[in-house]
């Protein structure tokens, strides 16, 4: 991904959006819609860990970017945390780079809908930090 | 009913044995599931296992044309949840607590992912489950899900 504003495919389906910025991380926004809906009126918890995935990555690459890297990124793991049903309104997210090393990467990632304080969902993800390959 | 899409309380009646190939017919053809278009593809006493073909729109990285990580979670969330109804034999009200996915590998673009959801223990609040991604031969797993789910109250079903 190297334009920043250019989210992936997935996320276009998902209709999700840079809206704003904390700290200089993106927050990317997910309107509520039945392509997003798990049990009736809440969102799918896949589609919450989608736009958790999203945030992570766009930190991510603004991290590698901030540091002058092109590294590619591989990730590996992740921990969802379900804490509340998401409701039929707008849904944010924001990824927070905890370690940026030089194999790997710690991202943090939030969700929230009214108020950040109140997060419908965490995700914890691991990236391996791949140096970008030209063969 | 929001989206008119179907209470699945209403079509799994208590006392009626749960059959994960029906109720695929909402969860993988409605909404989120509907989006992904899930397909049933077999289950047994405590698993179930379904599939989402690879699709362009699915993609998070366009370079190699790797899935979202968010599709496998949604396919594993899917099929976690519809093991554990599977095991109990009937549905009951639930909401995932926790997920975690360890990728062993990419899916390779163009493939279609399988996920086998498994329900390795059941308490009266807490479904305990497991389970693996795979594109086509379980024995090559592409990534393993372990995670929670927790049963709610009528209130909020």
């Amino acid at each position: 991904m190297t334009d920043l504003l250019a989210l992936p495919p997935y996320a276009r389906a998902l209709d999700m959006r840079i809206v704003d910025e904390i700290d200089g991380a993106p927050v990317i926004a997910m309107p509520f819609a039945d392509r997003v809906q798990g049990r009736p009126g809440f969102l799918h918890g896949g589609a919450i860990s989608g736009l958790l995935e999203i945030a992570a990555i766009v930190a991510i690459h603004r991290a590698l970017r901030a540091k002058g890297s092109d590294s590619a990124i591989k990730q590996v793991n992740v921990t969802v945390d379900f804490m509340r049903g998401g409701v039929n309104e707008m849904t944010y997210a924001i990824g927070e780079v905890t370690r940026l090393g030089r194999t790997m990467a710690n991202v943090e990632a939030r969700a929230w809908q009214e108020d950040r304080d109140k997060p419908i969902a965490m995700g914890y993800m691991h990236y391996l930090i791949k140096a970008k390959r030209t063969d | 009913m929001a989206f008119g899409k179907p209470d699945l309380g209403s079509i799994t009646p208590k006392g009626a044995a749960f059959d994960p190939a029906l109720v695929n017919k909402m969860m993988g053809k409605f909404g989120h599931g509907g989006f992904l278009d899930m397909e049933y593809v077999g289950h047994g006493d405590d698993w179930v296992e379904l599939a989402i073909d690879w699709r362009e729109d699915l993609v998070a990285d366009p370079d190699t044309g790797i899935l979202a990580s968010a599709v496998i979670i949604s396919l594993m969330d899917n099929a976690t949840s519809m093991s554990i109804w599977t095991k109990l034999g009937e549905f009951r009200p639930q909401v995932t607590m926790d997920l975690r996915i360890d990728y062993l590998r990419p899916s390779p673009s163009g493939e279609r992912v399988y996920g086998r959801g498994i329900c390795y223990h059941l308490t009266n609040s807490i479904g305990f489950v497991r389970g693996f991604a795979h594109n086509g031969n379980p024995d090559e797993p592409l990534a393993h899900a372990s995670g929670t789910f927790i049963r709610i109250g009528d209130r909020i079903a």
